[in-house]
């Protein structure tokens, strides 16, 4: 097997591409990096210095708003000069391919990377590119890869179950919905038996769940009020509207019925369960309103500590 | 021209000869082994000392890549490439642009490839027009054009009651049909092997089922057609076991399995790399466990390199939208040899699956030393370590996940037709 792309030499992170592989010292001090930067916000000038003089290129060939966004906030708090590309729009459907394009913006100067792509594994490409051409000081920071990663969603993720939770080690933690098509599951799963949840289970329905995923360290459930119960930290999932109907699910009302989240079922879990969703939330669909908008929702507190907890890989990797 | 190959140690695994001996060859043919016919005067003699002297190697399954994709390769790169590797008679699939499906293409085809003198081309004509799954083939007219097999590449007929008529067709003039077993539902969409590494890669998968369920339809039409068909590429453990319950009930049914499959399985798709990208996918450890000892033990007929040369653009691209298949003509012979070794297999035994098991399933006079026999010979040293990388690989396609691997086996001389066509 290859050699872990995203650590150097030294066993320190070059790039962040996935949580898989990433040892739990390194994830704690990404978490324990992001802690002051939330104060950042505060200020009066939200602005640190650290990636002054930097070129950080969102390179976005999948759409999305929110991702960029924070991406964007957070590299400008460090000073960096960002750069928005949406690539879906422009040169690939000219025929340029992937790594023409790196290899163009890299001639530009590009100090860092923040790769979205719909395909699985994109970002490694672009990773194991710099390294064959040489370029060791260009990162790479996976936003979301096909249905393998959402690296910076799993570790703000952690940051908010830490911030509520305090310690992993007690918890048990419920993973819900699409997970077959889902990056943030992925790397959810993988952040949360690295940092020594002594349970994390996998609830939804046989269509959406990936063929031997007990074997990534999870229990599996099927019925939803089973797997809820008794548990600290609830994840919701987006479900995309393409899977809502056809061979994998009927109907998003029967959906709701079954996989949604309504204060009722969320009763089953212990009483201070907090509840994440990664965003933008299909209410009525995966989860109700009154649980969207309710005590026990941390979801506004999530997107928060985003910026946080880019900032810090952000920095790490400029640092390196 | 005569030619006297000495001092080599011959393994002829048709004629059970593995001894040191001497050959003999005029007139493009094999004339003696063992004795010089009398009279025989030699005008070149190969040393063949410390080497094995062994029919040239036959491939089940090698794209050229002409007519259509000659960015990708050509007919003399890769027929350049086989004899470098010491493989002298090969079948390619029609899934070329456009598609083997008329005999005027065939033609030109052998023609073209006759003219290099290198290695002798058997091409697949198409089942179906275009290899779309709906109109029959002229069949007829493109056997006598030099078809000796019918296929679909790896495409599928998706339309049953098609796939039934073609085998009937075949039946009728005897002809073979390979079929390369996948369900194209169970197959949609996916990229790899739906297992543990795919869930965790984040790769659409492929089912073992998707084989199972193709070979499952195929076995029932060939118990109702009597054809004989041969099962292409198989990749799976529970796909083999079909197969041969279907042979035990006495169907005429083969199989081979391909070099990459042999050797490598799902994880070896390691983060992404595109050279592990193929059509089957790689499998669990479990299959490939299943598929080494089914061709040890000749359950599986025979092994082909599946040769598939792509040009680097198409490779270098997020793993899903990579272009499937390695290029394989000049491993065939080493990682067979690796195989056997692996397997504590006499060296005949792994030469029938390339030479003479080849060579039946393909019904050509190929793949034997006997005297009388076209003289087509592979003179390799199963010690020389050569190392696999870009450079030393004459095939134009440049893809292999064996790039970088040292590996035993290396082909000194390879005669096509009494001729040598290469020697280094």
């Amino acid at each position: 097997m290859a050699k872990n792309p995203q650590l150097n030499a030294n066993g320190e992170l070059k790039h962040l591409l996935s949580i898989e592989g990433l040892p739990r010292d390194i994830i704690s001090a990404i978490l324990d990096t992001a802690e002051p930067f939330t104060e950042v916000a505060e200020r009066e000038v939200k602005k640190l210095p650290l990636l002054r003089g930097k070129s950080v290129f969102n390179l976005f060939f999948e759409n999305s708003t929110r991702t960029r966004t924070t991406f964007e906030i957070a590299a400008k708090r460090l000073s960096a000069d960002v750069i928005n590309l949406n690539v879906s729009t422009s040169s690939t459907n000219k025929g340029e391919t992937l790594l023409d394009t790196v290899d163009n913006l890299v001639a530009m100067q590009a100090d860092m990377f923040v790769v979205r792509h719909a395909s699985s594994g994109a970002p490694y490409l672009i990773a194991q590119h710099l390294e064959s051409t040489n370029r060791p000081n260009v990162h790479v920071v996976n936003a979301g890869d096909g249905r393998h990663a959402h690296p910076t969603q799993g570790l703000l993720d952690m940051y908010t179950i830490r911030h509520f939770k305090r310690d992993f080690t007690q918890l048990t933690v419920a993973i819900i919905g699409d997970i077959l098509h889902s990056r943030v599951a992925r790397s959810q799963i993988h952040a949360l038996t690295t940092l020594g949840v002594p349970e994390v289970r996998a609830i939804g329905p046989k269509t959406l769940l990936p063929t031997d995923v007990e074997r990534l360290g999870v229990r599996v459930f099927h019925d939803m009020r089973e797997g809820l119960k008794g548990v600290d930290v609830v994840m919701m999932l987006r479900l995309q509207n393409e899977r809502m109907t056809g061979s994998l699910l009927p109907s998003p009302q029967e959906y709701f019925k079954f996989f949604g989240l309504t204060e009722e079922k969320l009763a089953l879990a212990k009483p201070d369960a907090i509840v994440l969703h990664p965003g933008p939330m299909n209410r009525g669909v995966e989860i109700d309103s009154a649980v969207a908008d309710g005590v026990q929702a941390v979801i506004l507190p999530q997107v928060t500590f985003g910026i946080a907890v880019r900032m810090a890989v952000m920095s790490m990797l400029a640092r390196g | 021209m005569k030619i006297h190959i000495r001092n080599g140690h011959v393994v002829d695994p048709a004629n059970r000869i593995d001894a040191r001996q001497d050959l003999f060859i005029a007139a493009g043919r094999i004339v003696a082994v063992g004795q010089a016919p009398e009279g025989f005067t030699a005008n070149r003699t190969v040393d063949a000392a410390g080497l094995i002297v062994a029919p040239g190697l036959v491939d089940l399954s090698a794209r050229l890549r002409e007519p259509g994709f000659e960015y990708k390769a050509t007919l003399e790169s890769e027929l350049g490439a086989a004899v470098a590797g010491g493989v002298t008679s090969l079948a390619c699939p029609p899934d070329t642009d456009p598609p083997l499906d008329e005999p005027g293409l065939v033609e030109m085809l052998k023609h073209r490839a006759r003219n290099l003198n290198l290695a002798h081309v058997y091409p697949h004509g198409a089942l179906t027009v275009k290899l779309k799954g709906q109109t029959l083939t002229e069949m007829g007219e493109l056997a006598e054009a030099g078809c000796v097999a019918f296929s679909q590449a790896n495409t599928v007929v998706q339309d049953t009651q098609v796939l039934m008529r073609a085998l009937q067709y075949a039946a009728t003039f005897g002809y073979s049909v390979w079929l390369q077993p996948q369900d194209s539902y169970l197959a949609k969409e996916g990229v790899a092997h739906d297992g543990e590494v795919a869930s965790r890669l984040g790769l659409a998968g492929i089912p073992v089922l998707a084989e199972t369920v193709a070979i499952a339809t195929v076995v029932q039409l060939v118990r109702a057609t009597g054809v004989h068909v041969h099962f292409a590429r198989i990749s799976s453990a529970a796909g083999l076991r079909m197969i041969e319950e279907a042979r035990a009930e006495g169907l005429k049914v083969t199989c081979d399995v391909s070099i990459n499959h042999l050797h490598l399985c799902d994880v070896d798709i390691g983060y992404f790399n595109a050279h592990c990208r193929m059509e089957p996918p790689l499998r669990a450890q479990s299959d490939r466990e299943a598929l080494r000892r089914g061709l040890a033990e000749g359950r599986i007929d025979a092994v082909c390199s599946d040769h598939t040369p792509v040009d680097d653009d198409a490779k270098q691209l997020p793993f899903a939208e990579a272009e499937t298949g390695a290029t394989g003509l000049e491993l065939l012979l080493p990682l067979t040899l690796k195989w056997a070794q692996e397997m504590k297999l006499p060296l005949s035994t792994a030469l029938a699956r390339i030479t003479s098991d080849a060579a039946r399933i393909l019904g050509i006079p190929a793949g034997t030393l006997s005297p009388g026999a076209n003289a087509d010979i592979c003179i390799f040293d199963p010690r020389a370590d050569s190392r696999i990388s870009r450079e030393s690989l004459r095939s134009q396609g440049k893809n292999t996940p064996f790039l970088g691997l040292e590996l035993a086996g290396l082909t000194r001389y390879t005669l096509a037709a009494g001729h040598v066509v290469f020697e280094r």
